[in-house]
């Protein structure tokens, strides 16, 4: 049985095309992936992503809790802060990736994918049971609603009491949207300026549809999972069971900035330590294609004539009108340049190693 | 409604066949190109190159997906569009026009009688509908 948001019934009001993601009925596209994708970039783009997992940790022990578990340092959190961070395995591989909310110090919100909810939180569970906290899974006291793109915040000021410019990169707040009591996050996954909204689920079609009237004259488009995913490759920003799994480190994943080894003891820390001393035997790397075939998903990397990685994310590259991708490569073949040929469907085709990310948005100072 | 040309012949994989004597040019349908949504890229064969009927000669493909073309009639690609490597859009601004694929030489003229009409074309998007 799959589930659905409490949005859909909006979705398939406007015509939305559903398809099954990690066992939800989620929006793939509206108007088209291309069309969105370029609102995304240009004006705003409105995601219903309410099928992410939110976990609670509350009490005396939760920041010692989180900083156990993760990778990142969340001792550096003040009230309101956020952080990007990886919850890993003894082994220092990727259970998930997930944005650590400190609300105070006795209370985390961690948001995680949708596709690991219910494992992250076994896990976390699990490791909760030694020190003085609760860990719930409110995933359904949650609808989450992301605005993204450079009028992002025009359009959601409009429906604000706060003033949102006050809201720096990484950090949230209790704000209220048309009324409705929300938390608010300076976070995305495009590559774009924007915020994630959280709100009960009662109130999401009151939120949803005001931002959707409210951002209407600024080109603000509803977009679905398909231009989700084109933006945030542009920006190559990783996905989960793609560019990094249970096999993978952060660090392979390009990922060590968020991982602090001296921070303290965390689950998979000493696997971590002895990767980074020993020198990775392969990373991922950023890659675009010599002409106009797209690498997919899972296809072959060819290098003197001999497999020696796999695509882990490849599209067409909708703003920046290239094809793009990541792959992991052995470490001596992953230097920004390096020419090889990706099989697709059995012609191989050329592509060149590029830095990443591939898009990255002009920041302004007004 | 999708546009079905009276004048054409048609498959249930949406290709649709323009049949001139021992000569057949082949594209996708305008149900196909509203499906698919906008064309990236169009993977054609090379002139010269044989297949049977039924067997894939190329793909066309939309951000988010692949989707193979299928030989209408068994025979040797005669001529290929290659305007749709710089302008994949024309399949779906035009799908019967400057968005044909393939010319082809038919080897086995009875098999042209194996194709349907734009009738049956239409009740079959019609069936498919419903289910």
């Amino acid at each position: 049985m799959l589930k659905r948001t409490p949005l859909y019934e909006s979705h398939a009001a406007i015509g939305a095309k559903i398809v099954d993601f990690a066992g939800w009925e989620m929006p793939v596209q509206y108007s088209g992936p291309i069309p969105e994708h370029m609102a995304v970039r240009e004006a705003a783009g409105l995601f219903d992503v309410s099928h992410m997992g939110e976990i609670e940790i509350i009490g005396a022990n939760a920041l010692e809790l989180v900083e156990r578990l993760t990778t990142n340092d969340v001792s550096k959190l003040a009230d309101n802060q956020v952080q990007y961070s990886i919850l890993t395995n003894e082994q220092g591989g990727v259970i998930d990736d997930l944005l650590v909310y400190r609300i105070n110090a006795e209370y985390f919100l961690l948001v995680v994918n949708a596709a690991n909810t219910d494992k992250d939180f076994a896990w976390i569970k699990q490791h909760a049971a030694a020190f003085n906290v609760e860990a719930a899974d409110v995933s359904a006291a949650y609808a989450l609603i992301a605005l993204q793109g450079p009028k992002a915040e025009r359009i959601l000021q409009e429906l604000s009491d706060h003033m949102l410019d006050r809201i720096p990169y990484y950090w949230s707040q209790k704000v209220k949207v048309d009324g409705v009591e929300c938390r608010v996050s300076r976070t995305g996954y495009t590559g774009e300026d924007g915020f994630e909204i959280f709100c009960d689920p009662a109130s999401a079609r009151h939120v949803w549809n005001r931002l959707l009237v409210t951002g209407h004259d600024k080109g603000l488009l509803p977009c679905g999972l398909a231009a989700r995913n084109t933006a945030r490759l542009e920006a190559a920003l990783r996905l989960w069971g793609n560019d990094m799994d249970e096999t993978t480190t952060p660090l392979e994943a390009g990922l060590g900035w968020v991982v602090k080894l001296s921070k303290g003891e965390f689950t998979g820390r000493a696997a971590l330590d002895r990767q980074k001393r020993e020198g990775l035997a392969r990373k991922i790397i950023g890659f675009e294609m010599e002409d106009r075939a797209p690498a997919r998903d899972g296809y072959a990397v060819i290098i003197d004539g001999a497999e020696v990685g796999k695509v882990s994310s490849g599209s067409p590259a909708p703003y920046l009108k290239k094809n793009i991708g990541l792959a992991y490569l052995p470490i001596e073949h992953a230097a920004i340049g390096t020419p090889f040929h990706i099989n697709i469907r059995g012609r191989e085709v050329a592509a060149r190693i590029v830095e990443i990310p591939f898009y990255k948005r002009q920041k302004k100072f007004d | 409604m999708a546009n079905t040309p009276e004048e054409l012949s048609y498959t249930k994989d949406h290709e649709w066949v323009r049949v001139k004597g021992d000569s057949a040019t082949v594209g996708i349908t305008d149900h196909a190109q509203n499906q698919l949504g906008d064309v990236v890229y169009v993977e054609l064969p090379k002139v010269g190159e044989k297949f049977e009927s039924g067997e894939p000669f190329g793909s066309v493909e939309s951000v988010k997906a692949v989707s193979e073309i299928y030989m209408p009639l068994g025979g040797e690609i005669t001529e290929v569009n290659t305007a749709l490597a710089d302008s994949p859009e024309l399949v779906n601004e035009d799908p019967y026009g400057k968005g044909w694929m393939i010319e082809l030489k038919i080897a086995v003229a009875s098999e042209v009688d194996g194709l349907l009409s734009a009738a049956e074309y239409e009740d079959y998007l019609k069936e498919e509908a419903s289910e």
